[in-house]
């Protein structure tokens, strides 16, 4: 957690279910510690997102997960924007699982979806003026004097007419008591202080010392450690298992069954390995023995050859238009699975006291899943269960789910202690939820004079929605599946999109960027090909199709005029172009490469420009855009996964390669001026557009296309 | 049989498996957590630490090879940020999600300390066993840059660190 220069930790007092109607938080508990609370003087609440303590340091909770996307900055910001506090005196907490901090995008608490700004742009900063005003009035009626006549800057009431001032911290008690008004009005665009500047990211001081606390780092009084052997086999399960040799080891306390395998428990994680390496486990590998990559995409092909599938978009009568089409043009493209590989492994950390309550320490993107998981083995209701969420060493998706939560509180369950559950390096690449792979087939038709008429696709993958959560299915349509093809911007008068939702046994989750981390690869590599066949510039063709499409012609041209497109590029230099909407955020990046006599690509120079609204803190926009370019990158370039025996074949970072450092583009970042447009979220966008775009690039160093993701240059050889 | 050697200059004596790597024994036996596990085989070097001032992965280390070794971790580079990688990490605003940043800023320390001023080329070279997901390469350039200026003029800049919040600064409260 951030730094609390006088030591008190709000989280132990907060009580997480007690909520009053106006959304102030009216009751606290006290567990332990009291001696510390004796010697502090505890903050004031002021709301549930503030707490003001009288030395005048406010404390803002973040009911997001702060997962590297900066919402551990940017929400306290748009506090800050509003509450005209001092910025070097202000301070963030994770927010506990409450339905206070319920997510109106979901339904419940959670990060995902690139939503954390654009879901807290009014509620943070009407939060901030709130209590603003609260301030105020406690300051005017100290002083007896109109509030009127008051004013609020850097942390500080002043009374105008006297000049006399007062801190927030000496208001906040008083402040607190008063009745919140419920009419505050917001800042324009023209008096942001905070707002749009590249304030400095406040969990950095941490990030760097080692004090930063992950959920892998959590230790607890009489903490047991385990690790679970799975069925490598996905649908799989245990037949029988022999734990002797496994107790036998050093360090192993116990050997448990749960759900998802046969835990081993030990003093320590390295111990509890060696325990599972000593285990003898027959497995029943169940109907999925046989799964391969190969079987899977044959299935989709026969999917694609037999059915026509769910009408995801029907504009016009395109198979018509195809059929008088002067030139067409047809593709294949796939992508593969993809594994999310967070630096920080799967893990978490419970507390269950059977029938009593539990705790929980995690590093989760969704604290209600969570919370109700915990609250289902230990046989409670979800408000005896305080989830304590901590930073999350990379979420991109995977941490949505509750799969290690269950692990470890069945395991705490059953050892009656504090477990913290670790996931290896192999078990988190074969144990997730990956992103989905795809197959999809493209046709476009251009009429005499080169214009595109027609456009078709037809897709084939499994639904991340139907293993997330199967009763938003129907008739076999899952959005996620189609987004990035479905929504294409370009005016083309005639454009069928078709989904045929493949089930099978690989699980399927979220992937930064979701649907448009493959789906904006095949459409922006297609249509570059029908820019080719109708034998126009990309970026012309692509321009010339969104003159109806304000945004995302705003940043294409952005881009280009950035990179200089059309102008020379240095000798062996190839330029690939791309864009695509994601969130409501629009991307366009221009990749510049060269490959090398092997044919291996080298990606020199990225540039991006993206329009995302009105931008709240440009450092962490542009942060957000390089990451995205490198997690794109990765999958573009470099890793995959594969299935063989219906398991993964690859386990660690030599069969799944990832982007290094020697490998890293020089990337430049141009944000638009939107701020008439409320800010969306960067987490997420700036993926789908690189993969394309050096592709592209691709194709124009070498003339050909390539049509499956990873790139392996033995495949232009 | 104890294992003895010392973490940031203090005497430690463990008792453990002599196979057990030295990640594990400094994160669960020391319960010195900013050392990160992140591959186990030496992949991704987010438990690279120093032992007798050289970069090593600790994950593939067994703890019996440490045996009256001198062994830095994050925490022993300075709890105060004080250390010119530290400071060139705070201006740049290098961490993203954070997790491999302790094993990126062992490997930039030890590169500085052989290489005070490395080029481009010798950056990418040397930290190019790290990993980092969300993607912080390029800032981490800047960075090892900036704090080879920081070392080479062998003084105390003041200039961003003045923007970052005191009570962050003052350290972590757990």
């Amino acid at each position: 957690m951030s730094a609390i220069k006088n030591g008190l930790d709000r989280r132990k007092f907060l009580k997480t279910g007690v909520v009053g109607a106006t959304g102030l938080i009216v009751g606290f508990y006290l567990p332990g510690k009291r001696e510390l609370l004796a010697a502090e003087a505890a903050p004031a609440v002021m709301n549930a997102f503030i707490h003001v303590s009288p030395e005048d340091v406010v404390t803002v909770l973040v009911s997001k997960s702060e997962m590297g996307q900066g919402v551990a900055t940017s929400l306290p910001m748009l506090v800050a924007e509003e509450l005209e506090c001092d910025w070097r005196r202000i301070r963030f907490e994770f927010a506990p699982a409450a339905r206070v901090y319920f997510d109106p995008a979901f339904g419940m608490q959670g990060t995902g979806g690139s939503t954390s700004i654009h879901s807290s742009w009014e509620p943070l900063r009407k939060a901030g003026a709130t209590a603003r005003e609260m301030l105020i009035s406690a300051a005017a009626q100290k002083w007896g004097v109109d509030a009127s006549e008051c004013r609020a800057e850097n942390g500080k009431v002043v009374h105008m007419g006297s000049k006399r001032s007062a801190t927030y911290g000496s208001l906040a008690e008083a402040a607190s008591a008063i009745q919140p008004p419920t009419d505050v009005k917001l800042k324009e665009y023209a008096e942001y202080k905070v707002i749009g500047k590249p304030m400095k990211r406040l969990d950095v001081p941490e990030k760097v010392n080692g004090r930063a606390k992950f959920g892998i780092d959590q230790r607890r009084p009489g903490m047991l450690h385990a690790v679970v052997l799975r069925c490598p086999v996905f649908g799989g399960k245990v037949a029988s298992f022999d734990a002797t040799k496994a107790k036998q080891v050093r360090g192993v306390k116990d050997v448990v069954q749960i759900s998802d395998g046969i835990a081993v428990v030990a003093d320590n994680t390295w111990d509890a390995m060696e325990g599972r390496r000593a285990l003898e486990v027959n497995w029943d590998f169940g109907p999925s023995a046989d799964a391969s990559t190969d079987s899977i995409f044959a299935n989709f092909g026969k999917s694609l050859d037999s059915e026509q599938g769910y009408a995801a978009k029907k504009t016009g009568d395109a198979a018509s238009a195809l059929n008088s089409a002067a030139t067409k043009i047809e593709a294949e493209y796939r992508a593969p699975y993809e594994s999310h590989a967070c630096m920080e492994p799967m893990n978490c950390t419970a507390d269950i006291r059977e029938g009593e309550g539990a705790d929980l320490w995690v590093a989760t993107q969704f604290q209600t899943p969570s919370q109700a998981a915990a609250a289902k083995i230990a046989g409670v209701s979800p408000d005896k269960v305080n989830v304590h969420t901590t930073f999350l060493g990379g979420g991109f998706g995977r941490r949505g789910w509750s799969d290690f939560v269950n692990e470890a509180c069945e395991v705490s369950k059953a050892m009656k202690a504090p477990v913290q559950v670790t996931w290896s390096r192999e078990d988190d690449m074969q144990h997730d939820y990956y992103r989905p792979a795809s197959l999809v087939r493209f046709s476009a038709g251009l009429d005499a004079d080169g214009k595109p008429v027609a456009f078709s696709a037809h897709i084939a993958c499994d639904s991340i929605m139907n293993w997330f959560y199967p009763g938003s299915i129907r008739n076999g349509f899952d959005d996620s599946s189609v987004e990035g093809i479905a929504d294409i911007p370009y005016d083309i008068p005639n454009i069928a999109v078709n989904y045929n939702l493949v089930s099978g046994p690989i699980p399927q989750g979220f992937w930064r960027s979701v649907g448009a981390s493959q789906n904006g690869f095949f459409r922006e590599c297609f249509i570059d090909e029908v820019a080719a066949a109708a034998k126009k510039d990309p970026y012309e063709f692509r321009r010339d199709l969104l003159q109806n499409n304000a945004r995302n012609l705003g940043v294409l041209n952005l881009v280009a005029e950035k990179a200089g497109w059309g102008k020379p590029v240095p000798a062996g230099r190839y330029r690939g172009i791309a864009v695509v909407e994601a969130f409501n955020t629009y991307v366009a990046e221009v990749a510049e490469i060269s490959l090398d006599k092997d044919k291996n690509v080298k990606v020199h120079r990225v540039w991006a420009a993206v329009d995302l609204g009105q931008p709240v803190n440009p450092a962490i926009i542009e942060q957000q855009v390089r990451g995205g370019v490198v997690y794109g990158l990765s999958q573009g370039l470099k890793g995959e996964i594969t299935i063989d025996k219906g398991r993964v074949v690859q386990g660690n970072f030599d069969t799944m390669e990832v982007l290094r450092m020697n490998e890293m583009p020089h990337v430049e970042v141009f944000i638009t001026d939107s701020h008439l447009t409320p800010p969306t979220g960067m987490g997420e966008p700036a993926v789908p557009p690189i993969t394309p775009a050096v592709y592209n690039a691709i194709f124009a160093a070498t003339g050909k296309r390539v049509r499956k993701m990873p790139y392996r240059p033995e495949e232009l050889a | 049989m104890a294992i003895r050697f010392t973490v940031n200059g203090k005497a430690q004596s463990v008792d453990v498996n002599p196979n057990m790597p030295l990640l594990w024994v400094i994160r669960d036996t020391l319960n010195m957590t900013g050392t990160k596990f992140g591959c186990g085989m030496a992949l991704c070097g987010a438990c690279t630490v120093h032992i007798n001032g050289a970069a090593i992965r600790s994950c593939i280390t067994p703890i019996s090879s440490v045996e009256g070794k001198h062994v830095t971790t994050i925490e022993g580079i300075s709890p105060d940020h004080s250390h010119p990688i530290q400071r060139a990490w705070l201006e740049v605003d290098v961490p993203q999600c954070g997790y491999c940043q302790s094993g990126q800023i062992m490997s930039a320390v030890a590169l500085l300390n052989k290489t005070p001023n490395p080029t481009d080329a010798q950056i990418e070279e040397a930290m190019a066993g790290n990993i980092c997901r969300c993607g912080t390469y390029q800032q981490i350039k800047e960075a090892i840059h900036k704090a080879a200026r920081m070392h080479g003029a062998a003084k105390t800049e003041t200039s961003e660190l003045d923007q970052i919040p005191q009570g962050a600064l003052a350290g972590g409260a757990e």
